[in-house]
């Protein structure tokens, strides 16, 4: 809510929530940057903290910077004051007391803290109330007006004994209500944007949000969607459902994808296209299911037996989420194999604002086959470019099997009694060559990584999906402070990799960094497989955390002054 | 009825002569020429076994996927398109080992599909190893002292499961299985076809002549076909005599009638891809 009430001002927000996986319990929290600039990344420190118990208070009070202010409830929580820094204030406040006047729920310490929050911040408690209404819009009235005097009770109270923040948030220059989303939601956007009309996927976090926001959005957007029984069940839906004509998604997390691997061959061999969301979190196995990584890029790369085409995209923010979605969806349909949108808990599940996302939807379908052809339809039509044209079920004139056995050029299984044929085994080769020439295709087609930052710059930073958050922010600021030049190389369009474009980027940076979410630099090992660039330097973060700003710019320090 | 002809396929099977299978594929032709479907609105999905070779030897659209995943590639393509007929043949490998889970949750679904299983109690394409359908003690090249396992028993399993079209055909009385197949492609609602389909080159137990003695045609006991108590415990029946036919039959609103957007009427496959209120989908987020 307290983000909502700062997109709608017209402020940037960028929020990320964390928690474990139980249902209540644990230590939770949820942590809002706002600004007039685009915000990048969840940040270092915080301004403003509310500790609802004193675990909170005591984890998180080191963190408040200069200038910021805990709040906290005086008779709960138990805090002495002395893990603050110097010139940051402790302000408690009868939370408790106050909600109590509302709700007996004490989950109102919320709404009564926030009402503090904005008065120290100086914003707009009308917006605010704008945000209750809608938040709790499905509820009885009565709950928006609890919601709303307990938050003008805090704010009040905030009023009469407190001051307002050095820094307060000054009404920014654009008040435009800004969009307010998750990656998840930018990724389901951009999919009904792009036509999809299937989805079907099984609980896993990352990834269910996607299935929530599809289902709840379902009828409105035309969109059948299945909860299946298991993720061997949901790919092969999506198959089924592209095989049939479609656009299909399926969403997961790696768990689910391991399931999936043989599935993802089946879509390589009949060239149905297909596009698979894979939100992944902190493994091996369950690994650690609320917390992030970017360790699965080995298997997105290498599932599944024998060689097929695959597209890899990662995008590398919210707003990106959504066109690498769209984008996905024509490459699916273009070269006719899986793509897989690399996202992970961090980009999946934080809110950001975004300027705007564009309503006009370029839609490539791909090529297909008109139906007085001759017979019988070569569906696999040996091409220069390896695409044939497709067609689909229902159509006159285009009848064929797709087989996961290896076929002719007219879908003919070639695995049984004709094998070994020499006719068979030239046609054998000749299809794989077929399909694999799409990939040269869309190889060529891929455009060279990001560029971010100056042209000229003492170190670069190179990184793939979310962790260009975090990294952007740090050019944007270390980068223009410091007197170190800092740039980067982000990673999207990830395979086909593009090493033609790639190469020459990496070799004139005068020095090179690798961040990533894992243990093993995957990305680093694919750019040495491709190009032969080796990096060496490397920020690895395997903990469940994201990246922090401050965890680059102390390792662009210590690479930068080393024999500088 | 249409021309058998018009559903004959360039590729000629390549089953062992005298394989079960070839009956339940006439069969299949013979049903859905009653039944007159055009060949380009006819899907046959299989999943992996001698018995999913099946859709290259008949002129239609066809699926022929992995091993076990049949019932959800016809469940995406018909939720993509419920203009299409959409028949899954397989084997008892296939569906009711690999593929188990799919098969109950497909039942309790009640897609309307045909699913036919040709059940030939092992493993044919991969040269003989026990089923999850081979008979208690069954030899086989896995299981040289024996099986030691239960076997599944499908029509049991469909009866709770869900299905509202349960039936046993026999690929020796290929008229009567092609009665059985049409009746299920007619029904609306999941359809279980299982077939003694016997493997003359790895089961030499249940053989032409094992269910040549032992089937009967409940259709001439005077049998209930809307009766669930009796279809269970017919579904029991094995020694001395088999019963084949039409166990259970019902009606129930299918999946398809049920799903809140293919409701409305238009296959997703002819919708717009374009959205119609964008602006307010948009709005959602400020
Ligand atoms: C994932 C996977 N595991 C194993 C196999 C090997 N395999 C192919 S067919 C088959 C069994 C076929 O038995 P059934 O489904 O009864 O068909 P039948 O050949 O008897 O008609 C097996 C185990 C495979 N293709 N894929
Ligand atoms: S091995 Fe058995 S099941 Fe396979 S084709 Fe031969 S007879 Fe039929
Ligand atoms: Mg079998």
């Amino acid at each position: 809510m307290f983000a909502r009430t700062c997109s709608r001002s017209g402020f940037h927000c960028y929020g990320l929530n964390s928690y474990q996986s139980a249902i209540r319990g644990g230590h939770v929290w949820f942590q809002v940057r706002g600004s007039e600039q685009k915000v990048k990344s969840h940040g270092d420190n915080v301004d403003i903290l509310i500790a609802l118990n004193s675990e909170s208070a005591d984890i998180h009070a080191p963190f408040v910077s200069p200038g910021g202010v805990i709040i906290y409830d005086k008779d709960r929580v138990k805090f002495s004051g002395n893990l603050l820094s110097q010139k940051a204030r402790a302000l408690p406040m009868p939370l408790g007391q106050i909600s109590r006047k509302f709700d007996k729920n004490p989950i109102m310490q919320n709404t009564v803290a926030l009402g503090a929050a904005l008065y120290l911040l100086g914003l707009d408690f009308k917006v605010f109330e704008t945000v209750i209404g809608d938040t709790f819009g499905k509820k009885k009235e009565s709950v928006i007006t609890a919601n709303i005097q307990a938050a003008t009770s805090g704010y009040e109270y905030a009023k009469s004994n407190f001051s307002q923040l050095e820094v307060t948030a000054k009404p920014p220059s654009n008040p435009r209500p800004k969009m307010l989303m998750t990656g998840n939601q930018a990724i389901c956007l951009g999919a009904v944007m792009a036509g999809c009309k299937f989805y079907a996927a099984y609980p896993m976090t990352p990834a269910s949000g996607l299935l929530h926001w599809m289902a709840a959005h379902a009828t409105r957007c035309g969109v059948v969607v299945k909860q299946a029984e298991d993720e061997l069940a949901v790919i092969n839906m999506g198959i089924g459902a592209a095989h049939a004509g479609v656009r299909a998604m399926v969403g997961t997390s790696g768990g689910g994808f391991s399931l999936m691997v043989e599935a993802l061959g089946l879509a390589g061999m009949t060239e149905t296209p297909i596009v698979i969301v894979e939100s992944q979190r902190a493994g091996p196995s369950t690994g650690l299911p609320t917390k992030t990584e970017q360790g699965d890029l080995n298997m997105m790369l290498g599932a599944s037996q024998g060689d097929f085409p695959r597209i890899v995209l990662s995008p590398l923010t919210v707003e990106d989420a959504y066109y690498a979605t769209i984008e996905a969806f024509n490459l699916a349909e273009r070269f006719q194999c899986p793509v897989i949108l690399a996202s992970d808990l961090l980009l999946s599940e934080h809110i950001e604002t975004v300027d705007s996302l564009s309503k006009d939807v370029l839609i490539d379908r791909g090529e297909w086959a008109n139906s007085t052809q001759q017979q019988p339809f070569l569906r696999y039509r040996v091409t220069e470019t390896g695409i044939s044209p497709r067609a689909i079920p229902g159509n006159p004139g285009t009848i064929f099997v797709a087989a996961s056995d290896e076929h002719d050029e007219s879908g003919v299984v070639i695995s049984d009694v004709l094998a070994g044929i020499p006719k068979y085994v030239a046609e054998r080769k000749k299809q794989m060559d077929k399909r694999m020439r799409k990939l040269e295709v869309a190889r060529t087609q891929m455009p060279p990584p990001k560029v971010y930052g100056p042209q000229e710059a003492d170190i670069t930073i190179v990184c793939w999906g979310s962790t260009f958050g975090v990294v952007s922010e740090v050019v944007d600021t270390f980068g223009k402070t410091d007197g170190i030049r800092v740039n980067a190389i982000a990673f999207r369009n990830i395979w086909p990799f593009n090493a033609e474009k790639a190469e020459p980027l990496l070799k004139s940076a005068k020095k090179v960094l690798d961040v990533e979410c894992n243990y093993s630099a995957q990305l680093a090992r694919l750019i040495r497989a491709e190009t032969g660039f080796e990096i060496k330097d490397r920020l690895l973060k395997y903990d469940g955390e994201p990246i922090y700003p401050y965890e680059v710019i102390g390792k662009i320090r210590e690479v930068t002054s080393r024999n500088a | 009825m249409l021309e058998l002809s018009k559903y004959k396929s360039e590729t000629r099977p390549d089953w062992c002569p005298g394989c079960g299978d070839f009956g339940v594929l006439n069969a299949l032709v013979q049903a859905v020429a009653n039944l007159e479907i055009d060949p380009k609105d006819l899907l046959v999905v299989s999943g992996i076994g001698c018995s999913s070779n099946l859709p290259g030897f008949i002129h239609a659209y066809g699926f022929h996927s992995l091993h076990g995943r049949a019932i959800p590639i016809a469940t995406g393509a018909r939720l993509a398109n419920p203009e299409l007929t959409v028949v899954v043949t397989g084997g008892d490998g296939d569906g009711y080992g690999i593929g188990l889970g799919h098969f109950i949750h497909a039942m309790r679904r009640n897609l309307d599909i045909t699913y036919i299983v040709m059940n030939n109690q092992i493993y044919g394409l991969t040269t003989g190893q026990a089923s999850p359908t081979s008979q208690k003690s069954f030899v086989t090249k896995s299981s040289p002292m024996g099986t030691i396992e239960e076997p599944v028993n499908p029509i049991a399993l469909a009866l709770v499961s869900g299905a509202t079209y349960v039936a046993r055909g026999f690929s020796g009385d290929p008229k009567h299985l092609a009665e059985l197949i049409e009746k299920g492609i007619k029904h609306k609602g999941f359809a279980l076809v299982d077939v003694f389909s016997p493997c003359v080159t790895w089961n030499k137990v249940n053989t032409y002549d094992y269910f040549r003695q032992r089937v009967y045609k409940l259709n001439d006991t005077g049998y209930d076909t809307s009766d669930l108590g009796m279809a269970l415990e017919k579904s029991r029946e094995w020694d001395p005599k088999i019963p084949i036919g039409i166990f259970y039959e019902t009606t129930k609103p299918t999946y398809e009638e049920l799903d809140p957007v293919l409701r409305t009427g238009t296959p997703p496959v002819k919708a717009s891809l374009s959205q119609s209120d964008v602006d307010g989908l948009f709005n959602e987020f400020i």
